[in-house]
């Protein structure tokens, strides 16, 4: 779960982690009392999980309140890949020495986490990573002791040579370290973290991203999803327990795992078809599922045919047979849809389908190439 | 013959008695698998499907039984811990098929897996099943394999299915298929099967279902490259997925240019790993190989 900007700086703050002041607004005369309370220029920003903000006319400058107020009703509202803005940033526009990078990411080659940091922060690090990783100083943390002081450290002295502010530096390794632990993190990212001209370091912008399966029990952390911040259709699937992702193409997909939902979709590309969607429905299926899953799939104007790619081993194929003729009972499916299945209780779900008029395919290609025609033929 | 189970596993199932557990038992017993003892603590005593003695510990029930292996379908938040109980008892084979494991505890328990010396499969996996030996560790089913002299190793379930099916439906059988998983965070990857897979007498050739995301894939074609002479055909999964998206798979995020399918596809090429276009392209490339 990618958390917005400013729901990141509160978790580090909450760790100690030195911040320029700053507040979040969902009103253009919240923004003007934030930038009144700072003082000076303020940069107002959108939040959106979207990258290029700044290209896309959601990070403004403001000289004064009065300013700040004209930005944020500018930025409030609009759209920025799709997603529109709600909440806008108001953070001080702040004189600045030095800018580094300061990353911390659960590694999977290394399997624990992993500190990045570099002095040449500021600036695109993922250009740094790949023109220049020799900038980039690596170290492995070890979790079941956790990051030592030493190690702090050393990574305090690649960012600095004055040894107040290295140890400043080493305490805010420190603290990032326990955020990211903390909060279930899977990447936790100051980028840049800069010196003020008095010398004090402090983190500019911060990046959290919490592992999804801590969710689960760390409700406190759940309440910090944004829904409005989602596609609409993928927050219904992921209320719905799917796994979706909205694509562009006008292929309906509905599959049982991760792995083959991908399969399938390469597969319609592969006869020619887009698909619209990803959507895994999961191992344990219900009819329930079946149904929210054509639901949403329906929705999306887009979709002219659909097609069901079920390999049965926990999931059960009748379950799914029986979804999708619930459904079709529930509300009008005006687009065709092809069904594959195979595996355990085909045979009863063929007829379940068979009872109300539909078909079952058992060979995946056939099946695919049977609905990009269909889909080819409406479009 | 087989990789990391055979005719002389003795199963030992975690979480025997909860919902999964229980309807998975059955299926392993059903296939023939020598499912030897059950824990689940607190209802040490009992016998499950009147022929398996539940136990409520690891350690006691390994003691009473010889169990070699063990299976783990506990809950996500215990499932790492459970873990680490199969660890501490000496187990030198673990499977942990539990999907939704916090990252964090995959990390703090890899170190003591490793310290005891025990191969972990998993988790997030569907485990793994030598149909010759009739030994199905998992969720595999069993009645889509067939004893042969074809190894598989694949990150997905459903989509192992689908290839093996494949082959099952050609003639052509498997010696072992194991699910790795697809979390980030795994205890047995690529490399791991394929060195098991070239050591294995019982493997003539070697299939590879790999999906976008991390690195394994690439440093397991290096592997081939250098490590191994028999014939080996690959696919990824995922090759018209749009880029730094989470596809279900934890594991399945692809981050700056570490994770395409180009980039592993390009790593299969170099080192002469068949590549399969489709699923169903498994067959004519295998036999064009074997």
């Amino acid at each position: 779960m990618n958390l917005h900007e400013y729901q990141a700086r509160t978790l580090l703050k909450a760790a100690g982690i030195p911040m320029f002041e700053g507040d979040v607004a969902s009103t253009p005369t919240e923004a003007e009392a934030i930038a009144r309370r700072i003082g000076g220029t303020v940069v107002v920003k959108a939040q959106v999980h979207a990258g290029g903000r700044g290209k896309a006319g959601g990070v403004k400058l403001a000289r004064n309140p009065a300013e700040a107020m004209d930005e944020a009703a500018q930025i409030l509202g609009m759209t920025i890949k799709g997603l529109t803005v709600h909440k806008v940033l108001v953070v001080p526009a702040a004189e600045i020495v030095t800018e580094s990078y300061v990353g911390l990411i659960m590694d999977r080659e290394a399997q624990c986490p992993v500190f990045m940091v570099s002095a040449a922060g500021g600036v695109d690090i993922e250009e740094v990573a790949a023109k220049t990783p020799e900038k980039i100083v690596r170290l492995p943390v070890d979790p079941t002791y956790g990051l030592f002081p030493h190690q702090a450290l050393r990574l305090a002295f690649v960012l600095y040579r004055d040894f107040t502010q290295v140890k400043a530096a080493a305490r805010i390794m420190e603290q990032l370290y326990a955020a990211f632990v903390n909060n279930g993190a899977s990447l936790a990212e100051i980028n840049p973290l800069v010196t003020a001209p008095d010398g004090r370091v402090l983190a500019l912008d911060a990046k959290v991203v919490i592992d999804d399966n801590e969710l689960f029990w760390r409700p406190d952390l759940g309440v910090l999803r944004d829904d409005s911040a989602e596609e609409p259709s993928e927050a219904a699937a992921r209320r719905a327990n799917l796994s979706f992702i909205k694509l562009d193409g006008n292929v309906g997909c509905v599959v049982n795992g991760a792995g083959l939902a991908m399969a399938t979709m390469d597969l319609v590309k592969y006869y020619g078809g887009e698909p619209a969607n990803f959507l895994d429905i999961g191992g344990s299926s219900s009819p329930e599922k079946v149904i929210n899953a054509l639901k949403i799939i329906t929705a999306d104007p887009h979709v002219k045919a659909i097609l069901f790619n079920i390999f049965g081993g926990i999931t059960r194929t009748d379950d799914v047979a029986n979804g999708i003729v619930a459904a079709t009972r529930q509300f009008k499916v005006d687009v065709p849809i092809v069904i594959r299945l195979t595996g355990t209780n085909e045979v009863e779900a063929i007829r379940i389908l068979e009872g109300v008029g539909m078909r079952a395919l058992s060979d995946m290609d056939q099946a695919v190439q049977q609905v990009v025609q269909l889909a080819r033929g409406a479009a | 013959m087989s990789i990391f189970v055979d005719r002389d596993t003795r199963l030992l199932v975690q979480g025997i008695t909860g919902r999964e557990g229980s309807f998975h038992s059955r299926q392993m017993l059903e296939y023939g698998t020598a499912i030897v003892a059950g824990v689940t603590p607190g209802k040490g005593g009992q016998t499950f499907e009147s022929r398996v003695p539940v136990f409520n510990t690891v350690d006691e029930a390994v003691r009473a039984t010889g169990a070699n292996v063990s299976v783990i379908y506990v809950p996500p938040m215990a499932a790492a811990a459970a873990v680490v109980e199969a660890a501490d008892a000496g187990l030198p084979l673990v499977v942990c098929i539990t999907e939704g494991i916090p990252v964090m505890h995959m990390s703090r328990t890899m170190p003591f897996v490793r310290g005891r010396g025990v191969r972990l499969i998993g988790p997030n996996c569907p485990g793994l099943i030598a149909p010759e030996a009739r030994a199905k560790v998992g969720i595999i089913p069993g009645n889509i394999c067939s004893p042969g002299r074809v190894g598989m190793v694949s990150r997905s379930g459903t989509l192992t299915y689908e290839v093996v099916n494949h082959l099952t439906r050609a003639g052509i059988g498997q010696s072992t298929c194991v699910g790795i998983g697809g979390d980030p965070i795994i205890g047995t990857n690529f490399i791991d099967c394929l060195r098991a897979f070239q050591n294995d007498p019982g493997t003539d050739a070697i299939v590879m279902i790999g999906e976008i995301g991390g690195t394994d894939e690439q440093n397991a074609a290096v592997f081939v490259r250098e490590h191994v002479t028999k014939p080996v055909v690959g696919f990824i999964a995922g090759q018209t997925a749009p880029k730094g998206r989470r596809m279900g798979h934890a594991g399945a995020i692809i981050s700056g240019s570490s994770g395409t399918a180009e980039e592993k596809l390009a790593a299969f090429e170099a080192a002469g790993i068949g590549i399969m276009r489709r699923p169903a392209d498994v067959v004519d490339l295998l036999r064009s190989r074997m």
